[in-house]
């Protein structure tokens, strides 16, 4: 049975021509040079015109920040901040739609998944810090724990208006306010929640969004009157920031990359594993820091995990982001295509056996069709270096003892999946293991209240749960 | 490696690379109860959150346009049209078998449904009723809905059924058996049964709502093909719980591992609790995405059901016209 094309329809997006920043509870007009282009990644169209933020523009940003800190913000009782955050959290569920077919146009993910997962999963956030604000007392700081003052965030284009979420809700519950600053690539849903900000009657200046490149980020960084930067994105950039941070008094937490290992033993539920590796590395075509992207599959059972595999990956609909029964959209960028493709090549010069499935690809618009690399090394670049696409590289142990060395062979530490039917042995490896995350017979389950984040090279600090608060209060 | 298409931007449509089977077909030989508990107990356990977040993702899936009426039919074509009554007489049963071979008087085109389902002792007038028209006669048997007696009065149930002209016999396992370990027994009387059955096609239900886990759900389904099942059935329709889209989903995982391992493609029907065809339409997508397309057909797939088959003709209409019709517009039965 062939389906056909179930489409979402773009003008449910309502975009605009162009977009300003959102500063003390304005948006500016955008000016013709100060401006830069969003694609749809998916046909390289171009979606809007967004403001190239200035160091000038931060600035302003942070200043109405600082204002509404001393004179609005840190005067509010915590029962009203949860009030603004109740609000936009409503907000966002009823301009769901609208929010979902604007990510999938401007990230290029299925339109399934911004509708099942990116969406609710926002709202779900704010919710949850909703209920935060006015209990911070019990959130094991101490009494009246303090906010930092200024928050400095800069968010990855991944997960566009998730990320914001992750960024905004904690920050606001504990008392901050905000300079947001959204992925170059993926402006348009954090301007839509800017709206939603205005809509929710949140007072001028306590949440401030500047769009632009890398460097209106470096700006927000270095500003001095920032109290605390949060940044999510890449290892590198992470650790340019914490030098450029080490020096001054600003709080830092940084949620980085990650190579993580989906461990599968004799004994995993072999349906729901399949699907869990699948889940693990393809769910936004694989562009996730905790992805699995490497399977470390026990060697008694491997071929036959890869025939089911590759069978499974062959099914996989790759295509159309806004049709609702696409599984794997496009590649986010041309940047990210390249980078995927060096790495992907550089796997068969190193030896490993290639697979990749047989969908036809759309001729324009940035795709690269789901892969799966066989009889990797730990050696091997493919197994060490974070791809970052739709790529999983499938390597072997024999006893659980190698599995825990192989998956903590990395210098990164964000998450693994484990896969048995046995308990002992679940919670044996996953008490050894070095991530941040860990996840027993499933993979890639977010939800606000559990904390998320990595050790070693993935970043430290935790965003969810009572935990997500610390990064935020002066404690 | 893949090929770039000019084409516009389009939905890939999947063929069907589900299912690899073997050159030849081999019928597994069960030597003893202790070897097939060896060979149960080998199976694969079945995670419950997967297997039902699986479910529900497939339950996404948006079917539009000449694929959701091209679903309708295909859907009409496997309906089992069901009464199992102590009040059915021949009246009820000459009403369902004509709704059965024309479900919509005022359009021809509708598809006639696969097979009529009733009592035994009502066999031999929905035979006289249907005639030559293609629409099977399928009976429960085996002291249907509960199984409680002996071998040899099912046996004869079974009989009973075949000698008043039933095609197919829906017969149920000894979930009592099964669920206090004696699976050699469950085994043995789907060995019997077939046996009776001859050329008539047997439907083994296992009774999903009383196995209660995904596991014994995928142990009973081996047993059932194992024994020689032409089909696996959910659910009598007569307890609490019957059909659920992950318990087809295991079973049909169930099916496909089965046809892999020996060629043989052995039919799921899933009955109880399908009344829309929303419902209908999720579960040939399941079946699509798991087994694949050679499944999609009414010897391969069947839904057991009465009241489904309106809202299937109310939808069918629906896309056809425009706009939806009052309930009144299709016969009662």
């Amino acid at each position: 049975m062939s389906y056909d094309p179930a489409a979402e329809s773009v003008s449910i997006a309502r975009l605009k021509p162009s977009y300003g920043l959102f500063i003390n509870g304005d948006f500016t007009v955008p000016s013709a040079h100060d401006a830069f282009v969003t694609l749809n990644p998916a046909t390289e169209a171009p979606l809007a015109n967004v403001a190239q933020g200035s160091g000038a523009d931060v600035d302003r940003a942070v200043k109405a920040a600082r204002k509404a800190y001393d004179t609005v913000w840190s005067k509010t009782t915590g029962a009203e901040r949860s009030k603004y955050l109740f609000r936009i959290a409503r907000l966002i569920q009823e301009r769901s739609r609208e929010l979902a077919v604007v990510e999938t146009l401007d990230n290029g993910k299925p339109i399934r998944e911004s509708r099942d997962v990116d969406i609710p999963l926002a709202a779900a956030h704010f919710f949850y810090y909703a209920g935060w604000a006015d209990k911070l007392d019990y959130a094991g700081y101490g009494a009246n724990p303090r906010p930092l003052g200024v928050a400095g965030q800069i968010i990855p284009w991944n997960f566009p208006l998730l990320m914001a979420a992750w960024k905004l809700a904690p920050a606001l519950a504990a008392g901050n306010t905000c300079v947001l600053k959204p992925a170059e690539t993926t402006p348009l849903s954090a301007l839509v929640l800017a709206e939603i900000i205005q809509q929710a009657g949140l007072p001028d200046g306590v949440v401030n969004i500047v769009t632009g490149d890398g460097s209106t980020g470096a700006a927000l960084v270095d500003h001095p009157d920032v109290n605390k930067i949060a940044f999510t994105g890449s290892t590198e950039v992470g650790r340019l920031i914490q030098q450029r941070v080490a020096t001054t008094q600003k709080h830092l937490t940084l949620e980085l990359g990650g190579k993580g290992a989906n461990i599968v033993f004799e004994d995993a539920p072999v349906d729901e594993m399949i699907e869990g590796i699948i889940d693990g590395i393809f769910f936004n075509q694989g562009h996730v820091c905790c992805a699995g992207s490497r399977l470390l599959v026990q060697e008694s059972v491997a071929d036959e995990v890869l025939r089911r595999l590759i069978r499974r990956v062959d099914q996989l609909r790759v295509g159309d982001p806004l049709d609702k029964n696409t599984d794997v959209g496009a590649i986010n960028s041309a940047a990210q295509l390249a980078r995927i493709k060096e790495l992907t090549e550089y796997g068969e010069v190193e030896g490993a056996t290639r697979y990749t499935s047989t969908c036809v690809l759309p001729d324009k618009g940035y795709w690269f069709a789901p892969t799966v690399f066989a009889d990797v090394a730990q050696s091997h670049r493919i197994a060490r270096e974070e791809i970052f696409g739709p790529v999983l590289s499938v390597l072997t142990f024999r006893t659980p003892e190698e599995a825990v060395a192989k998956a903590n062979n990395t210098n990164y530490g964000l998450a693994c999946g484990v896969w048995s039917e046995k308990g002992s042995r679940t919670l044996w490896v996953a008490e050894r293991l070095r991530a941040g995350v860990i996840w027993a017979n499933t993979y890639n389950r977010f939800d606000p209240t559990s904390p998320f984040g990595g050790v070693r090279e993935s970043g430290f600090g935790r965003e969810g749960g009572r935990h997500g608060l610390e990064a935020y209060l002066n404690v | 490696m893949c090929q770039v298409s000019t084409a516009p931007l389009r939905l890939v449509t999947s063929d069907d690379r589900g299912v690899q089977l073997p050159a030849d077909t081999t019928r597994p030989v069960v030597e003893s109860e202790t070897a097939l508990k060896a060979m149960l107990s080998g199976l694969s356990g079945v995670d419950s959150v997967g297997a039902e977040a699986r479910a529900a993702k497939l339950a996404t899936r948006s079917l539009k346009k000449s694929t959701k009426l091209w679903a309708l039919d295909l859907a009409i074509s496997m309906v089992d049209l069901t009464t199992l009554e102590g009040g059915d007489t021949h009246g009820r049963v000459t009403s369902l078998c004509t709704k059965a071979m024309h479900p919509d008087a005022s359009d021809p085109s509708v598809p006639s449904v696969a097979a009529v389902c009733v009592y035994p002792d009502l066999v031999a007038h929905a035979r006289s009723v249907l005639g030559a028209s293609g629409v099977k006669v399928a009976s429960v048997a085996t002291a249907f809905p509960s199984g409680r007696a002996s071998l040899k009065v099912k046996l004869l149930d079974v009989r009973d059924a075949l000698d008043a002209g039933a095609d197919e016999i829906d017969m149920v396992i000894d979930r009592g058996a099964f669920l206090s370990g004696r699976v050699g027994q469950v085994f043995d009387e789907i060995v019997a049964v077939k046996d009776a059955c001859g050329a008539a096609h047997l439907k083994v239900i296992l009774e999903t709502g009383e196995l209660v886990t995904y596991d014994n759900v995928r142990r009973a389904s081996w047993i059932g093909m194992l024994g020689g099942a032409n089909f696996i059935k959910t659910s009598t329709g007569k307890v609490g719980v019957s059909s659920t889209l992950p318990t087809a989903l295991v079973m049909l995982e169930a099916v496909r591992d089965f046809a892999e391992s020996t060629g043989s493609l052995v039919g799921v029907k899933v009955a109880g609790g399908i009344r829309s065809s929303k419902d209908a339409l999720r579960y040939l997508v399941v079946v699509n995405e798991t087994t694949g397309s050679a499944w999609l057909t009414p010897d391969r797939f069947r839904f057991g059901a009465s009241s489904l088959l309106n809202d299937l003709l109310m939808q069918r209409l629906k896309q056809r016209r425009g706009a939806y019709v009052r309930p009144d517009e299709f016969s009662g039965d």
